[in-house]
């Protein structure tokens, strides 16, 4: 490893200059400070976390929408990590005096809030309460499991989304100051390596798309470290290619099957991302097909309700910037952690305001978690 | 969220898709579903199911090029060799 450690200085000492690179997904961010490898970088080589934690992109409406379907009566299965994240809905009551609700709070204020491993779990659950709704969120990822409950019954309000819109929206970033992705592994090992591919290609829209190194990885420290060091090549050479370090899970055409199963049961729609806004096709949404398992369609009427809701105070809510909460601009590789007034302040892994420091692989969380394997900082 | 961790397939029902996996001895029922795969197969198991089968050869070969990166002199050409996509 200190060899390698070696060749990523001789080339950070040829490129000689700043270098971003920016971690895709929650778990490298949550690699890269478990194992301090940004003490082992060069001054001049930066890491930058972007929006790949599912949980934290979550939009709040989503969130408002589930916890107002638990706070109806609706038994809810979802993943434990987004029981925390806070949505835009207050609630005022003798144990919260105004506080951001969620599905946690809604738990405790008698909701049937149930936390699931896998939407295997969710099926089994069902049995016991019909009328149970999965909250499915998560990239390429999850999206195929929750197709396969859906087709096996199970009813879901999807929030889940597509990762690569989400690339083509960073790119589009005129602010953004990032030379190199660093590829989420297990999306790929789903997606494979053609979305990628095409961000380097004009399309219809954009002519001239902003050509980025990218290097799928895995999540060793030592994937990481491999990954940094192809990375650099590719700068150093002038190149701006898709490589994959992660052979041995990431196959070229990722996951056929997979796939075939996302697109049989979702159809692709514009999506609201947390913090970022509207991402044109980047949400999976239940088709018409399987509408009767869709929360959504069926429980239209309890949801459209929180539309009526949103005043303008709700829509206000909404605007990350009201709270002093800097997620969005996070999200997107334009500020730090540590550049938020709320974090490590008001806002800590005990007691989050924003959906960054909620999450596992939030990079609010993940800093406050590490701080000492990050730079000291 | 998107950790996965490998694990060896113990047996498998072929029907229901559903395979008793290992993970260094604890052993869960995982759903087998998106993958073709076999008794005693390595695979990814994210969120209950597993993602993708993890061929040996590939494993040894990442394996190996670790090992190679203890000497002195990094074969470039290792790293190519990682790079199968261009």
């Amino acid at each position: 490893m200190k060899n390698i450690i070696k060749q990523i200085n001789t080339l950070a000492q040829k490129i000689d200059r700043q270098v971003v690179l920016m971690e895709l997904c929650g778990t490298h961010t949550e690699a890269v400070a478990r194992h301090g490898i940004k003490k082992l970088l060069p001054k001049n080589i930066k890491l930058l976390s972007g929006p790949g934690c599912p949980v934290c992109v979550t939009d709040q409406r989503d969130i408002d929408a589930v916890i107002t379907l638990a706070l109806e009566g609706i038994p809810i299965a979802c993943y434990g990590d987004v029981l925390r994240v806070p949505g835009a809905m207050k609630i005022s009551n003798i144990q919260y005096p105004i506080s951001n609700i969620s599905l946690d709070k809604a738990r405790e204020m008698g909701a049937d809030v149930n936390e699931v491993y896998s939407t295997e779990d969710a099926l089994e659950l069902q049995k016991k309460k019909p009328n149970l709704v999965f909250f499915g969120l998560g990239f390429e990822t999850t999206a195929p499991m929750t197709a396969s409950a859906i087709k096996r019954g199970l009813t879901v309000y999807s929030s889940h989304k597509a990762f690569a819109p989400a690339m083509a929206a960073l790119l589009d970033t005129p602010q953004l100051k990032v030379d190199g992705f660093i590829n989420p592994g297990h999306v790929s090992a789903i997606i494979g390596v053609e979305p990628y591919k095409k961000l380097l290609q004009p399309t219809t829209y954009n002519l001239q798309p902003r050509k980025l190194p990218q290097v799928i990885a895995g999540f060793d420290a030592n994937d990481v470290i491999i990954t940094i060091y192809m990375l650099l090549k590719q700068i150093a050479e002038n190149r701006a290619e898709v490589e994959n370090q992660y052979v041995r899970v990431v196959r070229p055409e990722g996951n056929p099957k997979a796939m075939k199963l996302i697109n049989e049961v979702f159809e692709i729609k514009d999506a609201y991302w947390r913090g970022i806004g509207k991402i044109p096709n980047s949400g999976f949404e239940i088709r018409p097909k399987y509408s009767r398992f869709d929360a959504k369609v069926k429980y239209e009427n309890i949801i459209e309700r929180l539309g009526s809701k949103a005043s303008k105070s709700y829509l206000d809510a909404l605007l990350p910037s009201n709270s002093g909460c800097i997620c969005g601009a996070i999200l997107r590789g334009l500020k730090e952690p540590q550049d938020c007034k709320l974090f490590r302040k008001t806002c800590t892994p005990e007691n989050p305001i924003g959906a960054c420091m909620v999450s596992s692989e939030g990079a609010c969380g993940i800093e406050a978690r590490y701080k000492e394997n990050q730079n000291g900082k | 969220m998107c950790l996965a961790i490998p694990g060896k397939i113990k047996s498998i029902d072929k029907k229901t898709h559903h395979a008793t996996v290992s993970f260094n001895g604890i052993e869960k029922n995982i759903n087998t579903e998106i993958v073709d795969v076999a008794k005693g197969d390595y695979v990814i198991v994210h969120a209950g199911y597993a993602i993708e089968k993890l061929e040996k050869a590939d494993a040894l070969e990442t394996i190996k090029l670790f090992n190679e990166l203890k000497n002195d002199k990094f074969p470039m050409s290792n790293v190519k060799s990682m790079t199968k996509l261009k």
